[in-house]
């Protein structure tokens, strides 16, 4: 069968994603890929929470004097609204309108651009206060969970960009609605870890 | 080969119905989204009022993992038909994630 047969959206199956033996394999393969990231991230808070505020005699650096709410509010703010708008750009791949697809991802990259720029921000911000990488143990294991899931952020960019760029001119076929569909999961499961990060590591910081 | 799919050919009526039933369910979405602002809301609203540390992390827990449950079962459609296998994963997944933040923060703290 040709991977490029063009579709109409009256031939579109409900769930192209899973509609070839590929797409299902990459669905399991992805998911299980999914469950294992759990488990990483869960070494990272475990790491976090057990070296949190710990570090060196002296060290003047807390995580309630050091982290400010209005800054990772509008971040959380940013990144949900992002998992919003790549619900959306899956709905318009379901009804196999490639263009409004296209454009929500746009719209979501740029939202995740904008909370990749407020991160790096927030941690020139601490490394100028003084709280480096070295600083201690906590900073060691701040910058590891948060810089970590920073890099989900990058490495999920990336691939809707890709993607985005690679299939501009092919439209939506069976050979390349699954790869949507997974980036967009991808994206929600950095949402979640997120979730965890603003509870765990700052509001639950800043309460002391 | 890998590709092969079966075709289908929806009549004018199949096709708008699906298409409705899929603005259903884009409406439901953004109830979901609408949930997961409030929840937001009200954790760094609770965070701000400075209540006692011991009345706001269990709600704080809570409110992230009813987030958490939303995004899992609305947005990544978790609870829907053929994810059976992908909840299995998910749920050893988180499992283990629980023993291993329970077993560090035990062995550190106490």
């Amino acid at each position: 069968m040709d991977l490029n047969k063009r579709y109409t959206p009256q031939t579109w199956p409900d769930h192209p994603e899973t509609a070839t033996l590929e797409g299902k394999n990459k669905f399991v393969g992805f998911w299980l890929l999914l469950a294992a990231e759990t488990v990483t991230f869960a070494s990272l808070f475990a790491t976090y929470l057990a070296l949190k505020d710990k570090g060196p005699s002296g060290m003047e650096f807390t995580a309630a004097g050091l982290f400010e709410l209005p800054l990772v509010f509008a971040m959380t703010m940013i990144l949900l609204t992002s998992s919003l708008t790549s619900v959306y750009a899956i709905y318009h791949m379901k009804n196999h309108n490639f263009k409004a697809m296209q454009a929500w991802l746009g719209i979501t990259v740029l939202l995740g651009l904008t909370f990749l720029g407020l991160e790096i921000y927030e941690f020139n911000h601490y490394v100028h206060l003084g709280f480096g990488f070295t600083n201690s143990a906590f900073s060691s294991a701040f910058y590891v969970l948060v810089g970590t899931h920073g890099a989900h952020v990058v490495f999920g960019l990336s691939w809707f960009i890709a993607l985005m760029l690679r299939n501009a001119k092919r439209g939506l076929n069976m050979y390349n609605a699954p790869k949507f569909y997974l980036a967009a999961l991808y994206w929600h499961f950095i949402d979640v870890v997120w979730v965890f990060i603003f509870t765990v590591v700052y509001l639950m910081g800043v309460i002391g | 080969m890998a590709h092969d799919t079966h075709d289908i050919h929806r009549s004018r009526a199949e096709y708008e119905f699906v298409k409705r039933k899929r603005a259903t369910e884009m409406r439901g979405q953004l109830t979901s989204f609408a949930i997961m602002i409030f929840l937001t809301l009200i954790a760094f609203t609770l965070v701000a009022a400075e209540f006692s540390p011991y009345l706001i992390v269990p709600i704080l827990l809570l409110l992230a993992a009813i987030q958490v449950v939303l995004q899992l079962y609305h947005f990544m459609h978790m609870g829907n038909k053929g994810h059976g296998m992908m909840a299995f994963f998910m749920f050893s997944g988180m499992f283990i994630a629980f023993l291993t933040v329970l077993a560090m923060v035990t062995i550190v703290w106490w």
